[in-house]
């Protein structure tokens, strides 16, 4: 017999509202990514304006938490379900704003033409994105083993970073501005997919109720 | 939190208490260890095969749906049960080490070393003073200058001193019922217990009251044992450093309160904790 009904509707909300902000990040970074590839300075600033939703709605998570713990007292599994709720939805907050910062290396760059192929961006973008995706459904379904295998994937976010800087070293002499604003769009991909790591980690707390070591 | 390097990583990681990295201690002493204790109402089995060691100077909480047997095992451990006709049990309680289901204890032994608080205060028609006074009195101490010591000495520890010392004369039922709560812990203290039992003994009081004497009880802990049964689960949170959980006459679970709380083992723990069922 299910008998706190209106509690476990309650977090079901608190939920979906974690899911809601990780698709408006995602949403930040596809557009400001496709803003940087087709040099779209209109999109570009469009992300930018929107960030607010985020900034909101994380807001808006936070004050529903601590209604819940200060009403409910909740313990064991609920408990770590509205920490890991507080959690979640800050790493994925800072997600929307490396959007952001995306956005805003783009325009600095403009419409010069690119010194090299941003190939390595964009294969950082997609992995980064597919983490997203991963490390949204993995706490939908409280799903450790997709948190494992988000762990994985950002060890090859790292070494495409650490190609990419390599690579943009080559070219200081060429334009350093450009080379500037590429090397802080790959931190800002890498620094992305570590946020969706801690995602991972807080999803094998929530489950297990226990830290974990994603590289044990 | 998510760093690059595996130093990092390693630095950050925190095992969890299960898994045993964490504390090191004095090994803890036994107070009251049962060994596959079985009791029947009649035909009802209320205790089910119940192993556990209960330990010095800690609050043990006891938790359980109703009927699930936890005040069954509280008043076994004072042999109270078998006030009940129809009682039949097996297996061993020891306290400190004797076993007092034997024939040849003497209940009276542990009446004096184990009080016991009750649901609904109870104090004597008597004065705050009498109530008291009545067990040492009983145990043979005549002297005024002593009886006033054991007086003035349970009332502070009980926490209700100040409340009532201007008044000791006074009829105790005149007192509020958490005065009156406090003063049958202040009865149970006078006879210099070693362990205190408690029957719910917040669920009629109101919510200062219940945090006087949830206070008291920490306090208290320091010089004897405490054995609580409570509804009132935030309140075995709160208070306890072991919780059992009881259903339907066995043990499901018996851990430090602080797992029980936040990742108890057992599904049937997790559901009653969080209110999916009971």
């Amino acid at each position: 017999m299910v008998v706190r009904e209106r509690f476990e509707s309650e977090l079901k909300q608190l939920k979906d509202m974690v899911i809601e902000l990780g698709e408006l990040s995602k949403k930040s970074l596809e557009d400001s990514f496709s803003a940087l590839e087709n040099q779209d300075l209109e999109k570009a600033l469009e992300v930018i304006e929107d960030d607010n939703k985020a900034d909101l709605l994380e807001n808006e998570i936070n004050e529903q938490a601590i209604l819940l713990i200060a009403k409910q007292q909740p313990v064991a599994i609920d408990l770590r379900r509205i920490i890991s709720a507080i959690k979640i939805s800050s790493d994925i907050e800072r997600m929307a704003d490396f959007g952001v910062n995306v956005a805003k290396s783009t325009i600095r760059i403009g419409t010069q033409p690119f010194i090299t192929p941003i190939t390595h961006l964009k294969e950082m973008q997609i992995i980064t994105l597919e983490m997203i995706d991963l490390s949204l459904k993995a706490f939908e379904t409280e799903d450790v083993l997709l948190a494992r295998k988000i762990a994985e994937m950002d060890d090859k976010v790292d070494d495409l970073y650490g190609e990419s800087i390599r690579d943009l070293l080559q070219l200081t002499s060429t334009n350093l501005q450009q080379v500037t604003q590429l090397s802080f769009i790959a931190r800002y991909l890498e620094r992305t997919a570590d946020h969706a790591t801690n995602i991972a980690e807080s999803i094998y707390y929530l489950v297990r109720g226990r830290q974990l070591d994603l590289n044990e | 939190m998510a760093a690059t390097s595996e130093n990092e990583r390693k630095t950050l990681n925190i095992k969890s208490k299960r898994e045993g990295s964490g504390t090191v201690g004095a090994p803890k002493n036994i107070v009251y260890n049962t060994k596959d204790l079985n009791l029947w109402y009649g035909e009802g089995h209320a205790l089910k095969n119940i192993n556990l060691e209960i330990y010095e100077n800690e609050v043990t909480a006891i938790i359980g749906p109703s009927g699930c047997g936890k005040s069954t095992y509280i008043k076994t451990l004072n042999r109270m049960v078998e006030m009940v006709p129809t009682v039949r049990i097996s297996g061993e309680i020891l306290y400190r080490n004797r076993n007092i289901l034997d024939k040849n204890f003497k209940v009276e032994d542990l009446r004096t070393r184990v009080g016991m608080v009750f649901q609904k205060p109870n104090p004597f028609p008597k004065s705050i003073y009498e109530n008291i006074a009545y067990g040492p009195k009983i145990h043979g101490i005549r002297s005024k200058k002593v009886l006033d010591e054991i007086v003035e000495k349970s009332l502070r520890g009980a926490a209700i001193w100040d409340e009532v010392k201007d008044r000791l004369n006074q009829n105790a039922y005149g007192l509020s019922g958490g005065q009156q709560q406090r003063l049958c812990i202040a009865r149970c203290l006078a006879i210099e217990p070693d362990v205190i039992l408690m029957d719910e003994p917040t669920s009629a009081l109101d919510p200062i009251s219940t945090l006087k004497v949830e206070e008291l009880v920490q306090e208290l802990k320091n010089d004897f044992s405490i054995i609580i049964v409570t509804h009132n689960m935030q309140q075995a949170a709160r208070i306890s450093d072991k919780t059992a959980f009881f259903l339907n006459g066995e043990v499901v679970e018996y851990e430090d309160t602080d797992i029980i709380f936040s990742n108890p083992s057992d599904k049937r723990t997790e559901d009653y904790i969080t209110g999916r069922f009971g």
